[in-house]
C-alpha cells in the first residue's frame, strides 16, 4: 500500500504541474500537418512572418506521424475538431469535398482566373464545380540522386542520361562479398519507396506504356510495353544484380549512409540528405527512356479551410491561405523543405534552374504527370506485391502485371463506385 | 437511514453490493457495451468516416466471404496460434523444469529470463527487424556471412518471415511462462516425489506420471492465456513490416492488422467492422472451450 | 487447491529449490550451463540494443556488444528535444492515474462479486468477463466518436477514460479474495466496521500482494500503450512516450541508431521498476497462475 500512496503522491504533483495553462489571444486558427521537420521548420517561419503582419491572428501547428496523418485528419474533423487550415494530399481532395470537409476558397481573393494563369497547369485538379477548394504552397518531382566519392571512385565522371547508361554505371560501381551478398548496391531499389511512382508514371511511359487513361479510372498499362518495363525493372535485382530491394532495410538509408550509387527519390529528401555529414552527393533529371523519352511524377500537398473556420476565424483563415500560397512563402518552403514552388513565376527563376540541386527536380516539372489517386497506399500495394511475387514465386512478369492491373482495376471501381 | 436499518443482513448486502458496483457497472457499459454494439451494428453499414452511415446488410460479411485476402489472414492468424502455442510452452516448461532443480546463481537466472517481458513490444520490434536484416546491416546474416553461409531472406520470404515475426512474440512471453510453470512446480508436494524415488521410478517416468498431471490446471490456463494472445498478435507483426505491413503478400498478415488496415488506410469502416465481429467470434469460441476444458477443477 | 498451500508455494518460488543432488554432479554442471547460456540468448537483444544506442552510425552494423568509441551522442540528441521529458511525465502520469484508479475499482468490484451474495452477480460477472474478449481495435472508433461529443479529445481523461477499469484486474482480484475467509469479515461486521471498511482495512491487506502485481501489470500496460494515445491527442504536449518515440522515425527514414536509443529510453523505466519491485511481480504472477 506505501508504493501506491507514494504514487498516488507523485501523480498529484505532477497533476499540479500540468495545469499551467496558457493565455487566450483575439483569435487563434489552428493549422494541421504531418511530422517533417523540414516542412515544422518552415511553416514555423511562415507562421512567424504572418503574425507579424497580422497582429490580431496566432496560428497553432499541430503535426503528426506521417503514417497516421492520414487516419488523424479523417477522424478529427467530422468530428468537428482539429484545424481550420489542414494541409492534406492532393490524392485525398475529393473524399473531403464530398463529405463537406472543406469550403471552396472565396473567389474575392483567390480569382479562378489568376490561379490558373499564376500556378502550374496540374493544379487544376483543385478545381471542382468551377471553385478552387484548395493550394499547394509547393509541388514535388523526382529526380536521380547520386554518390560523387562512389562516381569517382568508380571512374564515372558524369550521371546518366539514359536508363542503358544508368544500368552501366550501376553495374561499375555494385559490390559484393565472398558469398555473392551486396554491400555495396549501385542503384537503390523498393517499390515500397518511391519506386512504385517511378515505375508507374516514368518507365511504363518510357518502354511505350500509357499506364491508365486520361481520367485514371481505368488501367490501360497491361499490355506487351508495361510487361517489357516490369522486366526491366526486375532485371536490375534479377539478372544484373545491381541492386536488392532489402537492402538496409529502405532505399534512402543505404543512400544516405554512402552504400549506394544511385538513389531515385523526391525533392523532399533534399533537406535530409543536406544534413548528413560526409556524404557526398549531386542530382541529375531521371534517365531518359529507350527511345529518349523523359517523363516525371509530380506531387503536391494542398492547403485547405476546413469547415469548421467560420465567423472571425474563417476571415483569418482566408488571410493566413493568402499568405502561406504567396511567392515570398514559396520560396522560403523551398530553401527551407527543399521543395519546389507552385507557381512557376517563383519556380522557373533563373537562379533556380541553374541550381545544382533544384535544377533536375523544376526541369522534371515540366514534364511530369500527377497521379490521380483513388488509394495510394492500395494502388501502391499492387506494384509492391508484383514485384514480390516474381521475386519470392518465380511468377512471370507478364502474369503478375496482368494480376496486378486486375486488382488495381477492382480497387478503383469499388472506389469510384460510391 | 431507518430504512436501511429496518433491512436483514442479507438485505443490507444487497444494497452495499450495488453500491460497490454502481460506478463500475455504468462505466462497463459505457465504456464497453455500448462501443462493442455500435461497433457490431458499424458491421451491417457502409462507412467511410467522413460521410453518413449507410445500411448494408450483410454486403459486408459477403464481401469477407468472397475475399481471398480473409482467407489467407485467417490462415495466418491460425498458423500463428498453432506455431506459437505449443512452441512457447514447451521451451517454457523445459526451462523451468529445469531451472527448478538450479540453485546456484538461481534467481539472477530467473530474471534475466523474465527481462524479455517487462521491454516495450515496439521497441523489441525494431530491435528484431534490424537483427534480421541482410548484410550489411543485419546482425544475424552478418554472423552467417562470416562464417561463409549465404545469407537467409528472414523477413522478405513468405516462408520465413511468420516463423521470423513469431519467434520474438514467443521470446517475449517466455519469462512470464516460466514463473507460472515453476510456480506450478512446486505446488506439486514433494510426497508424491518421495514415494515415487522409494519405488525407483526413473525420471522420466515421474515427469510423465506425476509431474504432467499434476500441472494439468496449469497447462490448461497457459494453453488458453497464449493461444488468446497470439490471435490477437498486432504490434509485433506492424513493427517489423511497415514498409509492406503484414508482407510480403500478406504471407505475415493477422486478423488484427487487416483489421486496422481496412479501417485506417482504406476507411472502410463497416467491412473493418465485420472483421471485428469475426476476431470476437473466434476468441469467443476459444473462450468457451476454456470454460470447457477447466470445469473438472 | 487450497488457498495457503498457494501462498506457500508462491512463495516458496522466491527462495531458490532445495536441491535434491550435491552441486558436484555433473549433470547438475551440464544443466547450469545451458540454462545460463538460454539466459544470456534471452536478454541478448537487449544487449544489443543498450549497445547500439552508444554506437556511431559507423558502427551501428558491426557486431561487437562493447562500442569501440562509446558515445552518449544519440542520447543527448533524443534528449536535447525538450519535449521528450514533457513525453515521459505524461506517460507517468497517466500511467500512474490509471493504474491507481484501476487497482481501486477492480479490487472493490472483485469483492463485491466475490464476498457479497446478490441476484444478477452471475451476470455481472460473465459481462464483465466477456469484455476480456472484444479486441480493443473493435473500439477505437466507438471511443473517439464518444470522446467526441463529451469533448474530451485531447484531454489527459481522453487519454486515460478506456483504463480507468480492467476486466482482468476484476478476474484476478475476485479469484484472490476467495483466499480471504469469511470468518474475518465476519468478525469485522460484529465489531461495527460498515462493508466499505470492512472491504479497505480487513480484505484489502490480506491480498497486497496481489494489489501490487496488479499495479504493476495496469502500469506497464499503460506505460506501453499506443494506438489509443496517438489517435485520442492532437497536441504534441499531450503525447505519451511511444507516441513522442514515433517522430524519431519521421516520413521514410530510419535512423537506427536513434531508434535503438529510443527504444533503450522507453525500456529503462520498466527495468527499474522490475529491479525494485522483483519480488513482488514474481510471486504476483505465480499466484497469478496458480489461481487463475
Amino acid at each position: 500500500m506505501k508504493a501506491i500512496r507514494t504514487l498516488t503522491l507523485a501523480a498529484t504533483t505532477s497533476l499540479a504541474a500540468m495545469l499551467s495553462a496558457g493565455a487566450v489571444s483575439a483569435v487563434e486558427i489552428e493549422y494541421w500537418q504531418y511530422i517533417f521537420d523540414a516542412r515544422i521548420t518552415a511553416m514555423d517561419k511562415l507562421i512567424a512572418n504572418f503574425e507579424a503582419a497580422n497582429p490580431g491572428i496566432t496560428v497553432k501547428q499541430s503535426t503528426f506521424p506521417y503514417a497516421d496523418y492520414r487516419t488523424k485528419v479523417a477522424a478529427a474533423i467530422p468530428a468537428g475538431e482539429g484545424p481550420d487550415v489542414v494541409q492534406l494530399f492532393y490524392g485525398w481532395l475529393n473524399d473531403y469535398v464530398q463529405a463537406d470537409l472543406i469550403q471552396p476558397l472565396p473567389e474575392s481573393t483567390f480569382p479562378a482566373a489568376r490561379i490558373e494563369a499564376e500556378f502550374f497547369p496540374m493544379v487544376q485538379a483543385m478545381k471542382i464545380d468551377g471553385k478552387y477548394m484548395a493550394l499547394p504552397t509547393a509541388v514535388r518531382s523526382l529526380a536521380l540522386f547520386y554518390n560523387t566519392k562512389l562516381f569517382a571512385e568508380a571512374g564515372v565522371t558524369a550521371p546518366p542520361a539514359t536508363l542503358a547508361e544508368m544500368v552501366e554505371i550501376a553495374q561499375k560501381i555494385t559490390k559484393k562479398d565472398g558469398a555473392g551478398n551486396i554491400t555495396l548496391e549501385g542503384i537503390t531499389s523498393g517499390m515500397t519507396a518511391q519506386d512504385h511512382q517511378w515505375f508507374r508514371e516514368v518507365l511504363l511511359r518510357q518502354f511505350g506504356a500509357v499506364p491508365y487513361t486520361d481520367d485514371y479510372r481505368t488501367v490501360t498499362y497491361n499490355t506487351p510495353e508495361g510487361v517489357a518495363a516490369l522486366e526491366f525493372y526486375t532485371s536490375l535485382e534479377q539478372t544484373l544484380g545491381v541492386t536488392s530491394s532489402t537492402f538496409m532495410d529502405e532505399p534512402q538509408a543505404a543512400f544516405k549512409a554512402g552504400r549506394a550509387g544511385m538513389h531515385i527519390d523526391g525533392s523532399f529528401r533534399i533537406g535530409a540528405l543536406k544534413d548528413t555529414r560526409g556524404l557526398e552527393w549531386g542530382v541529375a533529371e531521371l534517365p531518359a527512356g529507350p527511345d529518349g523519352t523523359q517523363s516525371n511524377y509530380a506531387s503536391y500537398w494542398v492547403n485547405a479551410i476546413t469547415t469548421k473556420a467560420q465567423g472571425e476565424k474563417y476571415d483569418a483563415a482566408v488571410k493566413f491561405m493568402d499568405y502561406i500560397t504567396s511567392d515570398e512563402a514559396m520560396q522560403i518552403w523551398l530553401d527551407t523543405v527543399g521543395e519546389l514552388p507552385a507557381k512557376p513565376s517563383a519556380a522557373l527563376t533563373d537562379a533556380n534552374i541553374a541550381d545544382p540541386v533544384f535544377g533536375p527536380f523544376i526541369k522534371g516539372l515540366g514534364y511530369g504527370h500527377a497521379t490521380i489517386f483513388a488509394d495510394e497506399s492500395g494502388q501502391r500495394q499492387v506494384l509492391v506485391d508484383a514485384v514480390s511475387r516474381i521475386f519470392l514465386q518465380g511468377q512471370s512478369a507478364a502474369d503478375s502485371l496482368a494480376q496486378a492491373a486486375a486488382a488495381e482495376q477492382a480497387l478503383l471501381d469499388s472506389y469510384y463506385a460510391k | 437511514m431507518k430504512f436501511y436499518r429496518n433491512l436483514s443482513i442479507s438485505q443490507k448486502q444487497v444494497v452495499w453490493a450495488w453500491g460497490f458496483l454502481a460506478l463500475p457497472v455504468l462505466f462497463y457499459v459505457v465504456i464497453r457495451f455500448y462501443p462493442t454494439a455500435d461497433a457490431i451494428v458499424l458491421s451491417f453499414q457502409k462507412w467511410n468516416m467522413l460521410g453518413i452511415r449507410q445500411w448494408a446488410g450483410f454486403d459486408n460479411y459477403i464481401k469477407l466471404y468472397n475475399d481471398p485476402v480473409f482467407w489467407k489472414v485467417f490462415r495466418n492468424t491460425f498458423v500463428y496460434l498453432i506455431l506459437g502455442t505449443p512452441a512457447s510452452l514447451v521451451i517454457s516448461f523445459a526451462i523451468a523444469y529445469h531451472l527448478d532443480k538450479v540453485r546456484f546463481l538461481h534467481s539472477t537466472l530467473r530474471a534475466l529470463y523474465f527481462l524479455p517481458f517487462l521491454t516495450s513490444t515496439v521497441a523489441m520490434a525494431w530491435v528484431w527487424r534490424w537483427f534480421y536484416q541482410p548484410v550489411p546491416i543485419g546482425l544475424f546474416n552478418n554472423f552467417i556471412a562470416s562464417l561463409g553461409f549465404q545469407q537467409i531472406a528472414f523477413l522478405n520470404s513468405t516462408t520465413n518471415a511468420l516463423p521470423s515475426i513469431l519467434l520474438p512474440a514467443i521470446w517475449a512471453g517466455l519469462g512470464f511462462q516460466i514463473i507460472i510453470f515453476m510456480a506450478g512446480l512446486r505446488a506439486i508436494p514433494t510426497s508424491f516425489y518421495e514415494a515415487a524415488r522409494i519405488d525407483g521410478v526413473s525420471n522420466w517416468t515421474i515427469l510423465r506420471e506425476i509431474t504432467l498431471p499434476l500441472l494439468k490446471p496449469t497447462i490448461v490456463f497457459l494453453v488458453v492465456f497464449s493461444s488468446i494472445s497470439f490471435l490477437r498478435i498486432f504490434d509485433q507483426v506492424f513493427n517489423m513490416t511497415t514498409n509492406n505491413p503484414g508482407g510480403p503478400l500478406d504471407s505475415t498478415k493477422p486478423l488484427v492488422l487487416m483489421i486496422y488496415q481496412t479501417a485506417f488506410s482504406s476507411f472502410d469502416m463497416g467491412y473493418a467492422a465485420a472483421q471485428t465481429v469475426v476476431l470476437f467470434s473466434i476468441l469467443l469460441i476459444v473462450s468457451l472451450l476454456q470454460l470447457y476444458l477447466m470445469r473438472d477443477r | 487447491m487450497a488457498d495457503t498451500q498457494i501462498r506457500a508455494s508462491a512463495d516458496a518460488l522466491l527462495r531458490a529449490p532445495a536441491s535434491a543432488r550435491g552441486p558436484r554432479d555433473p549433470a547438475a554442471i551440464i544443466r547450469w550451463t545451458l540454462l545460463a547460456m538460454g539466459a544470456i540468448v534471452m536478454v541478448m537483444p537487449i544487449v544489443y540494443m543498450l549497445s547500439a544506442s552508444f554506437k556511431y552510425p559507423y558502427e551501428m552494423y558491426n557486431l561487437n556488444i562493447i562500442p569501440k568509441e562509446p558515445t552518449a551522442e544519440n542520447y543527448a540528441y533524443v534528449l536535447s528535444d525538450g519535449r521528450f521529458y514533457r513525453w515521459f511525465a505524461n506517460s507517468f502520469f497517466v500511467a500512474t492515474c490509471t493504474t491507481v484508479s484501476a487497482v481501486f475499482f477492480d479490487a472493490l468490484v472483485g469483492y463485491a462479486l466475490c464476498k457479497f451474495r446478490f441476484r444478477g452477480r452471475l451476470i455481472v460477472f460473465i459481462a464483465i468477463l466477456s469484455t476480456l474478449m472484444i479486441p480493443t481495435e473493435m473500439l477505437v472508433i466507438p471511443w473517439y466518436l464518444m470522446s467526441r461529443s463529451f469533448g474530451w479529445l485531447d484531454t489527459y481523461w481522453g487519454i486515460m477514460f478506456p483504463g480507468m477499469m480492467t476486466a482482468f484486474g476484476t478476474f484476478l482480484m475476485k479469484q484472490f479474495f476467495e483466499t480471504v475467509p469469511d470468518d474475518f469479515l465476519e468478525a469485522a461486521r460484529i465489531d461495527g466496521l460498515n462493508e466499505f471498511q470492512i472491504w479497505w482495512s480487513v480484505a484489502l491487506p490480506m491480498v497486497t500482494p496481489a494489489l501490487s502485481a496488479l499495479a504493476i501489470f495496469i502500469f506497464l500496460g499503460n506505460w506501453t500503450a499506443f494506438i489509443w494515445p496517438l489517435i485520442v491527442t492532437n497536441s504534441q504536449e499531450l503525447y505519451t512516450l511511444p507516441v513522442g518515440l514515433t517522430t524519431f522515425s519521421v516520413e521514410q527514414t530510419v535512423d537506427w541508431e536513434l531508434i535503438m536509443t529510443g527504444a533503450a529510453l522507453a525500456t529503462i523505466p520498466t527495468l527499474i521498476v522490475f529491479l525494485i519491485f522483483q519480488r513482488y511481480i514474481i510471486r504476483g504472477i505465480a499466484m497469478a497462475g496458480l489461481k487463475g
